[in-house]
């Protein structure tokens, strides 16, 4: 893949000047450009990667709807009462003062190939030369029968954080003594996979000290779960009868809620719920649908450099892409992240290109001081991500072991966290 | 793996006769040489009949023991991380200990430049193993009776690695450890001279050190990629 700079320099001044009046078209001064939609673990990295790295060459703009942004990984720690909400909320204030990134804060609405061009719900076209999605989930129509998005405030997702982790606490917290919290939960492949798990273990921490006769039923479509052996030995540690896990052996596949009754049909059984958390199939986030590169739900890329399969301008990262085999979690996204970022610079200047490495660990806490974690390393072949090497916590380790893998993911997270925002 | 030699070191012991006859398989080394070498260690360790604990903890059943376990003793974090991540005191580890102190336990508050000859350390844990519990068991129950080390090779130590290489693979380290050189809950790895730096990964590589993430993360790098790693982490702004 080689690049033409004159040329696209030529096509990117005449787009800017199409394009007069939209304030957020940065005059790039002949510099190649690369905007960046969504500023998770996939986004901000690689914008933060491009810019550190570039000194300066690349324009990037980092196009993101929020001004907070709350990561979902930690987000149950939340829930459990383990972690203030403010915590895990994030501005993008260092990106555009020490590394001179454009963060606009809107959402992109369309994306033009041919003419290399983002549409901002606020009509300002940007154009660019490498595009980067990383615009994480959104959910399948229908995937839960009764569940749509105007359900979201009867029965929150929460698989979002934000505003819907702050509705699923406090639907929590107003439980009646001894009422019922019904998880659905959702079909592979999903946003973190341990993370509904890790999510009931953390419910399960906070109503066994305010609602201790509370009980916990999971509808789940699958039969087995991330790290299934760690978080059941858990759950009956810390939260002995509380917790029914009913999986598609027993009929957890076959699920239909009622938000307006507050009751979720568990093949045929029909249960009333005080909190019901849908966590619905997921999707690829809508623009990578809109871009056209999605070959059913997920956006299909290369390992050796996160390049969509259906354009090579185009980089898909994180949740929203279809690599191989690394889960999608926000580890994998900033790996992700890193191995674009080095490929993007490497095609728009002179950077050194070496070869694709990714790694990926979720730590998930099971209660106080109780923390689990399973990793791996992968490599890039030509059909996909392929994983090399992996570990898992044992059931039965001690308490100290545990206690040290969750200090472990306290210091993971601070680091991730500086490794997105700077 | 160009740069690797890998050297098989079976220890011999000087007095090697009287400890074969008595653990049975095959000797540590020389008590008697042992005991003479244990003078550098005394000012800080005791072992044998009421010993206790000094600037470090008393050595007696030190083998097979879990690190950071004797009571009363106050360990510094980086043992007590270490015994976390399930750090056991057999011949290996206790070897490796000696060697150089702070390539096994970042953060040891040991500071003891180390035994480089094979052979005096090899002394020196056969006469502390006569303190410990059972000692003619010891070998047996890890299989250690012989060390079998795999030493880094001058090449290898004198690798010059190069630290932009090294700042692309350092992506991977900085999701967990902070670039600030910051360490709540995971150590840092800033500024470490770069030899202590590739000392530390090879032990993980070699499975030597216990952390499984650090074993699988150091399992896939080269010669050259540790070197360029320790090159770049060694002057990180």
């Amino acid at each position: 893949m080689t690049l033409d700079r004159r040329s696209f320099i030529g096509k990117g001044a005449a787009i800017a000047a199409a394009s007069l009046g939209a304030p957020m078209v940065m005059a790039a001064g002949g510099k190649p450009r690369v905007v960046i939609v969504g500023g998770g673990a996939g986004g901000a990295t690689a914008a933060r990667y491009i810019a550190k790295g570039s000194k300066g060459e690349i324009d990037v703009t980092l196009v993101e709807p929020t001004r907070k942004y709350y990561t979902c990984f930690f987000s149950n720690l939340y829930l459990g009462g383990f972690r203030e909400l403010s915590s895990i909320g994030h501005t993008y204030g260092k990106l555009a003062a020490d590394y001179g990134i454009n963060v606009v804060h809107d959402w992109a609405v369309g994306i033009d190939r041919d003419a290399k061009t983002v549409t901002l719900a606020g009509g300002d076209v940007l154009p660019y030369d490498r595009l980067v999605l990383s615009p994480g989930i959104d959910f399948v129509d229908g995937a839960v029968p009764g569940w749509d998005i105007s359900a979201q405030n009867a029965m929150p997702h929460a698989y979002k954080a934000g505003s819907q982790s702050e509705l699923l606490k406090a639907q929590i917290n107003a439980m009646p003594q001894g009422g019922t919290y019904v998880m659905v939960a959702p079909p592979n492949p999903f946003r973190c996979p341990p993370g509904p798990y890790e999510r009931v273990s953390m419910v399960a921490h906070a109503l066994k000290a305010s609602n201790p006769t509370a009980k916990i039923i999971i509808a789940d479509p699958k039969p087995k779960f991330s790290k299934m052996a760690l978080f059941q030995e858990g759950w009956g540690n810390h939260y002995d009868g509380m917790i029914d896990w009913i999986g598609q052996d027993f009929g957890g596949d076959n699920v239909k809620v009622d938000p307006g009754a507050m009751t979720v049909d568990i093949d045929g059984e029909v249960v009333k719920a005080d909190v019901c958390n849908v966590i619905p199939a997921m999707k690829a986030g809508r623009i990578c649908e809109l871009a056209g590169v999605n070959d059913g739900n997920w956006a299909p890329v290369s390992g050796h450099t996160m390049q969509s399969r259906i354009d090579e301008n185009i980089y898909v990262l994180g949740d929203a892409c279809s690599q191989g085999d690394m889960p999608k979690s926000g580890f994998s996204a900033n790996s992700q992240a890193k191995v674009a970022a080095m490929a993007i610079r490497g095609a728009l200047t002179d950077s050194k290109v070496f070869p694709a490495k990714f790694s990926n660990t979720c730590w998930s806490l099971l209660g106080t001081d109780d923390g689990v974690k399973v990793g791996a390393t992968y490599q890039a072949t030509d059909e996909k991500i392929a994983k090399v090497d992996g570990f898992i916590s044992k059931t039965g380790e001690g308490g100290d072991l545990r206690k040290a893998t969750y200090e472990e993911s306290i210091g993971w997270y601070a680091g991730i966290i500086s490794d997105m925002f700077g | 793996m160009r740069w690797l030699i890998g050297v098989i070191v079976a220890l011999n012991a000087f007095g090697g006769a009287a400890v074969r006859a008595e653990s049975g398989v095959g000797a540590i080394g020389d008590t008697k040489r042992g005991a003479s070498i244990f003078r550098k260690c005394k000012g800080c360790h005791q072992v044998g009949q009421g010993a206790k604990n000094r600037v470090g903890p008393h050595l007696n059943g030190i083998f097979g023991r879990k690190a950071a376990a004797v009571d009363g003793f106050f360990y510094s974090k980086g043992i007590r991380r270490a015994a976390s991540d399930g750090l056991v005191w057999d011949l290996e580890r206790l070897d490796a200990y000696l060697e150089n102190p702070k390539a096994l336990v970042s953060g040891t508050r040991m500071s003891f430049p180390g035994l480089k000859d094979a052979h005096d350390r090899a002394d020196v844990l056969a006469y502390l193993r006569r303190f410990s519990d059972k000692p003619s068991d010891i070998p047996e129950a890890a299989p250690t009776a012989r060390l079998q080390e795999v030493e880094l090779s001058p090449e290898t130590l004198a690798l010059v690695g190069d630290p932009e290489y090294g700042e692309y693979l350092s992506a991977e380290c900085t999701t967990c450890h902070q670039r600030d050189g910051s360490d709540e809950g995971i150590p840092s790895i800033t500024h470490w001279p770069a030899g202590d730096f590739v000392v530390a990964m090879h032990a993980y590589k070699r499975k030597i050190r216990p952390h499984p993430v650090m074993q699988m993360m150091a399992g896939r790098l080269d010669d050259e990629e540790i070197a360029a790693l320790a090159a770049y982490f060694e002057n990180v702004e």
